[in-house]
């Protein structure tokens, strides 16, 4: 079933539309306080907005144009997966799960058949009998989402379901989630890529209440128009008019780069590239690169084998052999260059 | 438990307290402890039993335990309701109703008794109408009931809403997208989550019914078996015999001190 | 255990103190535990004057108050304080040493708890007495007459409780009469009593003449033969401890003289 929302909470600035096709998985990305928690918890009923429409299929679960309608969060259909497990701490692991059949009053037995079938999805039987105080982060994840899941939600709202969990336990849970993802109605909040990439199939990104961006995963992470999806993707984004292959950003910054079709003369542009193709240099270079911009470092982190430079719009990755050769602190002033042919740049 | 499963415990001696802190703590705890123990050297033994066993005694002690336990039902029945809709609602006037229903908190009880009086009373602003359906509350034991809850209500309606706020609407929230109507996530969710902060309040209101004597006097009355609760018996008691008084009052320390301690077990053992 | 001993000597003695004060007369009388002597005796014959300190029964607040500012003008100089409480509690106050000079009862009984204790200076003098009367809410909602409408069913009645003296009076009267009360509370002091008659809780009360009459027109009284049975008298009497003997003995004098029987008569107190 398909979820169309159209939202509108004033208390928090958030003005959205989102859409999830059925058997679709829609990752709703952007950074802290972008508007992606209300946006769920608007869809699942546990905040009312003051204006919009929230339907899933033909069923209308919200709505306040004119006529007024409120479904309330159990009868919705909809299932919640949030970031801490949040399983019941005074039932067991197996109760817990069967507490959606419960409620919707089959049976004690049955609904804990059902509960034995959704913690064998999710490889967690052995579970069963245990009380959730005496299981790991990854176990208690597990079984929530075969708890979300017991009740066969028309749509399931993940709030990013991996960020509590540790670097070793995620990819497991992240594999899990994918195999009992596939072919459902979902929307996931996430911050992290390696989500939007392995369980969504296109991304809506939010900023400041606010749908700046959305399309496939692969193209958003590729060819950001949005600084956050940029940022996310790993790749250096500036936005501004197109003055013939130039775009020209801010404070008077000027990237040339490789100009797509549809990109006419004096529009809004963004252009992307990677850090890699950066460089970073104490003095401008011989031989005048196209983009040479004059910047101060702010921070320096390793990124992988390399180092990542950071300064106010851009981002480098250098080699730590490079880093002890500049001698790099934050404060100092750099030039930056990119190659033309390394720069992306399309209507942003 | 050992000390790599528990390194909070193991450390927790170690966590430095100013020194100072030690002396008005034990001073304080000694200004609680000394008037007891002083009860305590009054205490004429070899009469204890009889002064304590004696029938307006017994009475007394009976009709205290069945009053306060019946109040602490009704603590419960209402306090319950008022905690969740005070922790978990909005309405207008919400901190207006909290102040409210907290005021005898800090109300003197026989101001309660006055109040109590006016309202229930013969001549008070219900006493026509419950005269009419033949029910007359003044120096019945419903009274001494109802003057203990008005003064232990607060006590359960604060703990409970504490606990509520404390733990948040986190499994609330998940209990209703599981499909759970808002009677199942009040009956199967929130209460069991609570009862601990439920216990404690029930306590609190059963040992504050347990006191009770301003409200009490005020509007019930005084009778042996009807009336007549423990703390008016010492406070009569002490009129011709103190010795009863002070028997009687260790009895009331005692009562106090097997329900604290019975529920401060019952809740580690949670 | 001799250590321990000692300090709770010294967390007791300051607890002790503050006790103390809160039984004094609870208004700024100079007094210091007698440690140092504020009250002045004239040398020689001439008129006694100086500070007292007087332990009164509260149901005298009313006519002692009045008699004291009499006092207080025929002896110039002179500053009279009151400490009103039940009578029993002003036995235990006095028997812990809380400093006095005269002490008036309600009862014979406390009275003689005093003099038991040696705590008087000279035998105590009658003078004044008390009776019981019926108090009943204005308009009289139950037409009571007598006392034995009080045995009516439906009657509400409230007495003293036999503990306390105004409930033993009852309990005389009660016998005398050869009547059986059942009332709906006993009550720990006439206050309680005449507090549940003015609400209008219940339809009568045995209380003092005295007691009608201070409440005004709150409640009305009704007059019994059989409270002859039971006639409360009032002692008063110099204490051993007092400060100033002579001033002592002259308001002891000014309560009995013709003009504190005044007082009292007019208060609804009947002779000695």
């Amino acid at each position: 079933m398909s979820l169309h929302a159209t939202l509108r909470v004033p208390d928090r600035d958030v003005d959205v539309a989102v859409e999830v096709p059925t058997g679709r998985t829609v990752a709703l990305l952007g950074p802290n306080g972008a508007g992606k928690s209300t946006t769920l918890a608007a869809v699942a009923g546990l905040i009312r907005p003051a204006a919009g429409e929230v339907r899933l299929g033909e069923r209308i679960l919200f709505c306040a144009n004119g006529s007024s309608r409120f479904i309330p969060p159990h009868s919705r259909g909809i299932g919640l997966l949030a970031q801490d497990a949040r399983l019941f701490p005074h039932l067991s692991v197996l109760d817990n799960v069967a507490f959606g059949p419960r409620s919707a009053g089959m049976p004690r037995g049955r609904a804990r058949d059902r509960a034995r079938h959704w913690l064998a999805q999710v490889d967690a039987t052995e579970l069963a009998d245990r009380r959730p105080g005496a299981l790991s982060g990854g176990q208690a994840q597990r079984v929530a989402i075969a708890r979300a899941l017991a009740t066969e939600p028309h749509l399931l709202l993940l709030d990013e379901p991996l960020s509590a969990l540790d670097v070793e336990t995620a990819p497991s849970v992240r594999q899990l989630l994918r195999r009992v993802l596939a072919g459902r109605t979902t929307l996931l909040v996430t911050h992290d890529v390696l989500d939007a990439v392995l369980l969504a199939d296109d991304v809506v990104v939010l900023d400041g209440g606010r749908v700046v961006e959305q399309g496939p995963t692969s193209r958003v992470l590729t060819h950001p128009r949005s600084s956050f999806a940029a940022r996310i993707a790993g790749l250096n984004l500036v936005r501004g008019a197109l003055d013939g292959d130039v775009v020209v950003g801010p404070e008077g910054m000027r990237v040339a780069g490789l100009v797509d079709d549809s990109s006419v003369e004096g529009m809004d542009a963004v252009a992307v590239f990677s850090p890699a193709a950066v460089g970073v240099y104490r003095v401008a270079p011989q031989g005048s690169p196209r983009t040479e911009v004059r910047a101060t470092v702010t921070d320096l982190e390793p990124h992988g084998h390399q180092v990542r430079v950071h300064t106010a719009y851009l981002s480098a990755d250098i080699t730590p052999a490079a880093l002890a050769d500049l001698a790099l602190t934050p404060g100092d002033e750099v030039v930056l260059t990119v190659k033309a042919s390394e720069v992306a740049i399309y209507a942003g | 438990m050992t000390r790599s499963t528990r390194p909070g415990h193991a450390a927790y001696p170690r966590l430095g307290l100013p020194s100072w802190v030690f002396v008005p703590a034990a001073l304080g705890a000694l200004f609680v402890v000394l008037p007891l123990v002083a009860m305590l050297t009054q205490v004429e033994w070899s009469q204890f039993g009889a002064l304590v066993t004696s029938e307006s005694s017994r009475a007394a002690l009976a009709l205290s335990l069945k009053t306060s336990l019946a109040s602490t039902v009704l603590c419960i029945v209402f306090g319950v309701p008022m905690a969740v809709v005070l922790a978990r609602s909005r309405f207008p006037g919400q901190s207006v109703a909290r102040s409210l229903v907290l005021l005898p908190l800090v109300l003197p009880p026989v101001v309660g008794g006055i109040a109590l009086l006016y309202t229930f009373g013969r001549r008070g602003l219900l006493g026509h109408e419950l005269d009419v359906l033949g029910l007359q509350v003044a120096f019945s034991t419903a009274a001494v009931v109802m003057a203990q809850t008005f003064v232990a209500l607060p006590f359960l309606v604060v703990s409970l809403e504490g606990a509520l706020r404390t733990g948040g609407q986190r499994f609330e929230e998940v209990a209703a997208t599981l499909g759970a109507r808002p009677t199942t996530v009040f009956l199967r969710v929130t209460l069991p989550l609570v009862l601990p902060g439920l216990a404690s309040g029930a306590v609190l209101a059963f040992a504050r019914a347990l006191g009770e004597f301003g409200a009490t006097i005020t509007f019930a009355g005084s009778l042996q078996g009807v009336t007549r609760t423990l703390p008016l018996e010492i406070y009569l008691q002490r009129e011709t015999d103190p010795q009863a008084a002070v028997a009687l009052s260790l009895v009331l320390v005692a009562v106090a001190t097997i329900v604290i301690t019975l529920t401060r077990r019952s809740r580690t053992a949670l | 255990m001799r250590y321990a001993a000692r300090v709770l000597a010294a967390v007791a003695a300051p607890l002790l103190a503050l006790t103390l004060a809160g039984c004094g007369s609870g208004d700024e009388s100079p007094r210091g535990g007698g440690s140092s002597p504020t009250s002045s005796v004239t040398a020689g014959g001439g008129e006694p004057k100086g500070d007292l300190t007087v332990f009164a029964a509260a149901s005298l607040k009313k006519t002692f108050t009045q008699i004291g500012s009499r006092f207080e003008q025929d002896h110039p100089g002179t500053k009279v304080t009151f400490n009103f409480a039940g009578s029993s509690d002003l036995v235990a106050q006095l028997q812990q040493g809380a400093p006095a000079d005269v002490f008036a009862s309600a009862d014979e009984k406390n009275m003689a708890k005093a003099t038991g204790d040696s705590l008087t200076a000279a035998a105590p003098v009658d003078f004044a007495s008390n009776t019981l009367e019926i108090a009943v809410p204005p308009g009289n909602p139950a037409k009571i007459a007598t006392l034995a409408d009080l045995t009516r069913p439906g009657v509400k009645v409230v007495v003293c409780a036999p503990e306390v003296p105004c409930g033993s009076a009852a309990t005389k009267v009660e016998t005398a009469a050869a009547i059986d009360l059942k009332p709906v509370s006993e009550e720990q002091n006439v206050t309680d009593v005449l507090g549940k008659v003015i609400a209008g809780e219940a339809d009568a009360g045995l209380v003092y003449v005295t007691d009608v009459k201070g409440a005004g027109d709150k409640v009305e009284g009704i007059e019994f033969p059989q409270s002859s049975a039971a006639v409360n008298v009032y002692p008063i009497a110099t204490l051993k401890g007092a400060q100033n003997k002579a001033l002592a003995d002259a308001f002891v004098a000014a309560v009995t003289s013709a003009s504190g029987q005044g007082v009292l008569a007019d208060a609804g107190f009947g002779k000695p």
